[in-house]
C-alpha cells in the first residue's frame, strides 16, 4: 500500500497528463464539446421520462427524479466500466516501450468518467429543486455511494481490463451482460411492486447505489427521506471491497504478462 | 570474468541468466471458445518460444556496451528486460540508478493530440516533473526544430519530423544508464549530425550507455564492450572489440558461428 502510494506520487505529473488526454480525446471533433458530458444524460433522461409516463403511466411519485437517481449512477458506472476495460489495450503502445505502472492508464479513464459524473450530478441537484424536492443535509450522505461506487468501478475496470486483453471476445459479452444488468437496475420502474421479491435485486450493487440515491433524495417505498440503515452501508462498501480486491489480485497477478499479449 | 579482477566498484547493470519466453498458439490467438473446447478436448498446447535464453553479463560505470546480433537474435526483447518495461520468466536484472531507454521512439504518440500536448505526455512518461517541462519545453521543440508545429496534430507531422521530437524529449535526461535502440539514425542528415552530438556529450557526462546498432563501424568506434546473441543465445560477450567484430563479420559472410570465442 505505502509501495503504491510513492509510486502514485513519483507519478502524479504522468496522471493529471493522462486525465487531461481522456478527456480532451473524448469531445474531439464535437461542436459543444464538454456541454456533451450534461446534454447526453439529460437527453437519455428525457426519452424515458416520455415514454414511461405516456406509454406506461409510472405512478411513481416525483419520477423524474426516480429517473434521474437511476440514470446518474448507471451513466457512470458503464463508463467507467467500458472506459476501463479498453483503458489498457488502447495504451498498449506506450507501456510496451517505456516502463510506466499501466494501472495509471486505467486510473485516468476512472477520473474521467468521474468528472463526467460530477458535472450531471450537478444538473441532478438543479433538477431536484425545479421538482420541487428539499435539499436537506442528507444530501452529503450521497458521498458515500459515489465513494463506493469509485472504488466498485475501479474495481470491476482492473477485472476487465486484464480480460479484455487475455480474451477480445470481452467486449462483446460485457456488453450484453450490461443491457441485461441495466433492466435489472430498476432504473425505470419500482421493484417493491415484486413484494418479497425486491430483496433479490440487492444482489445487483449497481441497484443498490441507486436505491441508496432514492432513499436520500426522494425516500423509497413511503418512507420519507433519510438514510438507509446500517446493514444497507455495509452491503454497499462490501460490494465495492469486494470487486476491488479481486481486480486488485488479478492485477497484481497478470500484471507482468500484459505485455505478452498486447 | 576477468574484468572482474581489475573493477573493484560494484557493476552498475547486471544479468544473470536472464531467459524470456514468448508462448503462441495459446488463447490469445485462437479467442475464447477455441480455447474453451481445446482445454475440453484436451487439445490444448501452447509452443514456447525462447526470445533470449541464458543472458549472463555485467558492466560498469562509463561502460559503453554494444549488442550486435542478426535481425530477430532477441535484442529488442533484451533491452526490454533491462529497461524493467518486461519482467524475465527466469534470470534476475540489477540496475543501479535512474535508466532511460530510447525504444523505437516515435511510437506511443497519440495523433490527435498536438505537439504539445504530446510533448507533454512523453515528458511525464519519462518521468520528468511538470516544472522540468515547463522550464525545457522551449529547448525540446528548438532542438526538434518543430517550431511553427506547436499547435498542430500530432498526426499532421512527417515520420522524420516525429522521431526529431521524440528524440529530443528522451535526449534531455541525464540518465545512469541510456539505452539507444537504432536512435542514431534520426532525421535527415543535418539532424543526424545534431543528434549524435548530443548523444556524445550525454556519454561523456558518464552514463553508462547500450546501444544496438547493425552498423558495426559504429559499435567498433564507439563501444569497448561487446555482448554478441544469436537465435536468443548469448555468443560471447567481452571487452576485446576488435577480435568479436572481426568473427562476427566474418559470421555474417560466411553464417558460421565461431567456436574459437
Amino acid at each position: 500500500m505505502k509501495e503504491i502510494a510513492e509510486s502514485f506520487r513519483r507519478h502524479r505529473f504522468l496522471f493529471t497528463e493522462l486525465v487531461k488526454r481522456d478527456f480532451k480525446k473524448k469531445y474531439k471533433r464535437t461542436y459543444l464539446g464538454m456541454l456533451w458530458s450534461v446534454l447526453s444524460p439529460l437527453l437519455t433522461l428525457l426519452v424515458m421520462r416520455i415514454v414511461f409516463t405516456t406509454f406506461f403511466g409510472s405512478s411513481i411519485e416525483h419520477y423524474t427524479i426516480y429517473l434521474f437517481c437511476g440514470n446518474i449512477v448507471w451513466a457512470y458506472f458503464s463508463e467507467a466500466t467500458n472506459g476501463g476495460m479498453s483503458a489498457l489495450m488502447d495504451n498498449s503502445s506506450i507501456f510496451s516501450k517505456i516502463n510506466v505502472p499501466k494501472y495509471l492508464f486505467l486510473f485516468s479513464r476512472n477520473v474521467s468518467a468521474l468528472i463526467n459524473f460530477s458535472m450531471t450530478f450537478v444538473v441532478f441537484l438543479i433538477f431536484c429543486l425545479i421538482d420541487g424536492v428539499t435539499i436537506t443535509p442528507y444530501f452529503l450522505a450521497l458521498l458515500y455511494p459515489i465513494l463506493c461506487l469509485v472504488i466498485f468501478n475501479v474495481g470491476i475496470g482492473l477485472i476487465l481490463s486484464a480480460m479484455f486483453i487475455f480474451f477480445r471476445d470481452v467486449q462483446y459479452l460485457w456488453s450484453v451482460f450490461l443491457t441485461l444488468l441495466m433492466y435489472l437496475s430498476a432504473i425505470f420502474y419500482n421493484p417493491a411492486q415484486f413484494g418479497a421479491f425486491e430483496r433479490v435485486f440487492l444482489l445487483n450493487p449497481v441497484y443498490v447505489y441507486i436505491k441508496y440515491f432514492r432513499h436520500v433524495v426522494i425516500g423509497v417505498n413511503g418512507v420519507a427521506p433519510g438514510l438507509p440503515s446500517v446493514q444497507y452501508h455495509l452491503l454497499a462498501l462490501g460490494y465495492a471491497v469486494v470487486a476491488f480486491a479481486i481486480g486488485a489480485l488479478i492485477y497484481k497477478k497478470m500484471n507482468h504478462k500484459f505485455l505478452y499479449y498486447v | 570474468m576477468e574484468e572482474k579482477a581489475v573493477q573493484s566498484e560494484s557493476p552498475i547493470l547486471s544479468l544473470d541468466g536472464v531467459s524470456i519466453r514468448y508462448m503462441t498458439g495459446d488463447f490469445k490467438e485462437i479467442g475464447i471458445k477455441e480455447f474453451i473446447i481445446r482445454k475440453l478436448t484436451r487439445n490444448y498446447h501452447v509452443n514456447e518460444f525462447w526470445a533470449d535464453k541464458d543472458i549472463t553479463f555485467s558492466i560498469y560505470r562509463g561502460d559503453m556496451l554494444g549488442i550486435i546480433g542478426t535481425n530477430g537474435a532477441g535484442k529488442s526483447t533484451l533491452l526490454k528486460a533491462i529497461s524493467g518495461i518486461m519482467v524475465p520468466t527466469e534470470g534476475t536484472v540489477t540496475r543501479e540508478g535512474k535508466i532511460a531507454a530510447l525504444l523505437e521512439l516515435a511510437s506511443g504518440f497519440d495523433g490527435e493530440m498536438t505537439v504539445r500536448e504530446n510533448t507533454y505526455l512523453r515528458g511525464a512518461m519519462l518521468g520528468y516533473t511538470k516544472k522540468f517541462m515547463d522550464d525545457t519545453y522551449e529547448e525540446i521543440i528548438r532542438f526538434a526544430e518543430l517550431e511553427e508545429f506547436q499547435d498542430r496534430p500530432f498526426k499532421h507531422l512527417s515520420s522524420g519530423m516525429k522521431s526529431r521530437l521524440a528524440f529530443s524529449i528522451a535526449s534531455l535526461v541525464e540518465p545512469d544508464i541510456l539505452i539507444l535502440d537504432e536512435v542514431l539514425s534520426v532525421g535527415d542528415g543535418a539532424f543526424r549530425k545534431k543528434s549524435e552530438a548530443k548523444m556524445k556529450s550525454i556519454i561523456r557526462g558518464g552514463a553508462t550507455t547500450i546501444l544496438v546498432s547493425h552498423s558495426i563501424a559504429q559499435v567498433r568506434s564507439m563501444c569497448n564492450k561487446i555482448l554478441w546473441i544469436d537465435h536468443g543465445k548469448q555468443v560471447t560477450f567481452g571487452s576485446d572489440v576488435k577480435k568479436i567484430c572481426d568473427a562476427y563479420e566474418k559470421f555474417l559472410s560466411d553464417k558460421v558461428l565461431p567456436t574459437d570465442l
